[in-house]
């Protein structure tokens, strides 16, 4: 497997005595699809959230885009400006519009000309279809809306791999279609994303594979076809009873 | 039945009541005018004790009377809605009021009235009221402290000039507007300290030199207030930054800084800057004892402008610090950008309680000899001559400290307005 972007070997991690993730591995290829799906409290955004290092691993390698995550700040900031990722609050900063919202970061991270980084976030919001909200201030928005930007704002830094942390579950019906729209847009572009989610039906349309994660460690992993079609644990199947 | 129905107002005979209500009311406030501006009661047949109720009584009545709901009257229901509710806030707000008219007399004489403002000695003042002979003489010293009287053109053309600095921020000019930070945080107070330092102190460019120790007045409180204001809200910063810091050794100095300047009055450190520091310095080395103890109190004020600024950091959601993280910004980006604009915007209330204390803290550099403005009233009020005029001095004081921190706290209402994006 030469072409994996993101490597996972035998990670574990712990809040206070709790352990959180337990031993996992996981290789994620250039331009794939996964998503992650579990009961709460199962690790699936504590894993994501390794992965750019909101959080810290204690043990075990992660290696992304080539570089592996330790304490060295440069290599952390380098790989966060490659990794883009997308909240269940969406937190976008409320003291600044949308526009400057999506070119904060390629300004003063990429140094990106300011002209340049506004015709590239205009580009990247006409994408999620609110462009004509670009003066607006994230709290004029709706939920749905905030999203989109927040997507937008991430992809303003042209990452390789996007990272969605149940980028629906603080929508209200109505909006999740408009944010999985994008989503599915943007795989369609071939994105490398890591989706955690419970919207099975964009698991389905949308992911190479789907990992199910239960008590900190991975279930489940199978393509997609295979995994809802024929489970292979006793736990998954009960998962997809409950959950279809 | 009927005298029932007299009793309780209703809208069928809106007029009526409201005739009857507002004569009872005017009657009643009449009384309480009269004899407070005349001295003179409309009521004196009636024994003692009526007499002295009877405006509350009646002013009761009245607004009883116009106790009418949706009337239809617009300032008359909003007269009911807030002031007339019930019987109780009726007689509140008659004792109110009353007590506003009673008041009014003793402080117009006082203030206008019985007041001497001419001549130019004590003796000039013969009325019962205020003496503001004794603050038009001393107005000079109270604004310039003992500055040489000649020399005092210089500390007005530096005040002017800082004024008009000020306001660079309004021009209109795309161009400036990018500077328009650096220029308030860092030039601003250079082009300030060259200013007071060559105008006011002198010793240069043929200018007499004159020393620290003659400052004062209003002068010297506008100084020790603006560099202290400059100065402590930086350091604030840094130290409320430090105390959330991943760095042990960066937490601890700044807790333990944060810690020391809160635990000790400020009085105490005053006298420490001018007493106990230069003993610790070397014998050659030479700090000015303005300079001393406006370090010493923009220290003490950081100190609690760190507690104000950590609050508003401590407000700020986690999810921010991921937002930032995670599009690749370090520390100082992520703060600069993103937490301090919006944890600064939160504290603005805390952060103008603080700077108001700051201010009315001033008077306190008295304990190392420098006279601002209400130094300069206890010097004057001990002046053979003008002895017993404290009154006006303390009157004179209030108001110039009620003016100032009035500006300075509709000025922080104003920012709150202006930076309000989220909602």
């Amino acid at each position: 497997m030469t072409d994996s972007i993101i490597k996972i070997e035998s990670m574990n991690k712990w809040f206070g005595d709790f352990q959180v993730l337990k031993d996992i591995n996981l290789e994620v290829e250039k331009n794939k699809k996964i998503v992650v799906c579990g009961p709460s409290g199962s690790g699936k955004s504590t894993l994501i959230r390794c992965i750019n290092r909101l959080e810290e691993h204690q043990k075990g390698t992660i290696i992304v885009d080539g570089t592996e995550l330790t304490e060295n700040t440069k290599n952390i900031e380098a790989i966060r400006a490659e990794v883009g990722m997308v909240f269940q609050q969406f937190n976008l900063f409320p003291h600044l519009s949308i526009l400057d919202n999506c070119t904060l970061a390629p300004i003063w991270v990429k140094k990106m000309p300011k002209k340049n980084a506004e015709e590239l976030a205009m580009k990247q919001l006409e994408q999620v279809q609110i462009a004509d909200q670009a003066q607006k201030f994230p709290g004029q928005l709706s939920g749905g809306q905030q999203q989109r930007c927040a997507i937008a704002r991430a992809l303003c830094m042209e990452p390789k791999i996007m990272l969605f942390d149940e980028p629906t579950s603080a929508l209200d019906p109505e909006m999740i279609k408009e944010v999985l729209d994008a989503m599915v847009n943007l795989a369609k572009a071939g994105m490398t994303m890591i989706v955690v989610t419970h919207e099975m039906g964009f698991a389905k349309e949308v992911a190479d594979e789907v990992i199910f994660m239960d008590e900190g460690m991975i279930v489940e992993k199978a393509e997609t076809k295979e995994f809802f079609a024929n489970p292979k644990s006793d736990r998954t199947k009960l998962f997809l009873s409950q959950i279809l | 039945m009927n005298k029932l129905n007299f009793l309780r107002p209703n809208i069928e005979n809106l007029n009526t009541y409201l005739y009857s209500g507002i004569f009872l009311i005017s009657i009643a406030i009449l009384d309480v005018a009269l004899n407070s501006f005349f001295n003179t009661n409309i009521t004196s047949f009636l024994p003692n004790f009526i007499s002295f109720l009877l405006p509350l009584v009646l002013g009761t009545i009245g607004l009883h009377l116009i106790r009418i709901e949706f009337s239809g009257i617009k300032n008359l229901d909003l007269l009911n809605k807030n002031i007339n509710t019930n019987t109780f806030n009726a007689i509140l707000t008659l004792l109110i009021i009353f007590a506003i008219i009673k008041s009014i007399p003793p402080f117009l004489s006082w203030f206008i009235i019985d007041a001497t403002i001419s001549g130019d000695t004590k003796e000039a003042c013969t009325g019962t009221g205020a003496c503001w002979t004794y603050i038009k003489i001393w107005l000079n010293r109270f604004i310039y402290g003992m500055y040489p009287n000649e020399l005092q053109w210089r500390i007005n053309i530096s005040f002017i000039a800082l004024i008009a600095l000020a306001f660079v921020g309004l021009l209109p000019s795309e161009k400036i507007k990018k500077f328009l930070t650096l220029y308030y945080v860092i030039i601003y107070p250079i082009i300030a300290f060259v200013l007071i330092y060559y105008l006011i102190s002198g010793g240069a460019f043929g200018l007499e030199w004159v020393e620290t120790g003659a400052w004062g007045g209003l002068s010297l409180t506008f100084i020790v207030s603006f560099f202290c204001l400059i100065f402590c809200f930086p350091v604030g910063m840094f130290l409320a930054l430090g105390r959330r810091s991943d760095l042990p050794t960066v937490r601890y100095i700044s807790v333990g800084f944060i810690e020391f300047w809160r635990g000790v009055p400020l009085i105490t450190v005053l006298f420490m800057s001018s007493v106990m520091f230069p003993m610790f310095l070397p014998e050659d080395f030479f700090m000015d004892k303005l300079v001393r103890v406006i370090i010493a109190i923009s220290l003490f004020e950081a100190a609690y402008v760190a507690e104000v600024i950590r609050g508003g950091l401590q407000a700020l959601p986690r999810g921010q610090y991921d937002a930032a993280k995670s599009l690749g910004m370090g520390y100082w980006k992520m703060h600069i950008f993103v937490i301090l604009p919006q944890a600064l915007k939160l504290v603005i209330p805390g952060i103008a309680n603080t700077f108001l204390a700051l201010v009315k803290d001033t008077p306190l550099i008295f304990v190392v000899g420098l006279l601002e403005i209400v130094g300069m009233l206890n010097l004057a009020k001990t002046n053979p001559k003008w002895l017993g005029y404290a009154m006006e001095g303390y009157v004179f004081a209030a108001i110039i400290f009620w003016i100032i921190c009035y500006a300075m706290s509709k000025y922080s209402y104003n920012l709150e307005i202006k930076y309000k994006t989220d909602r």
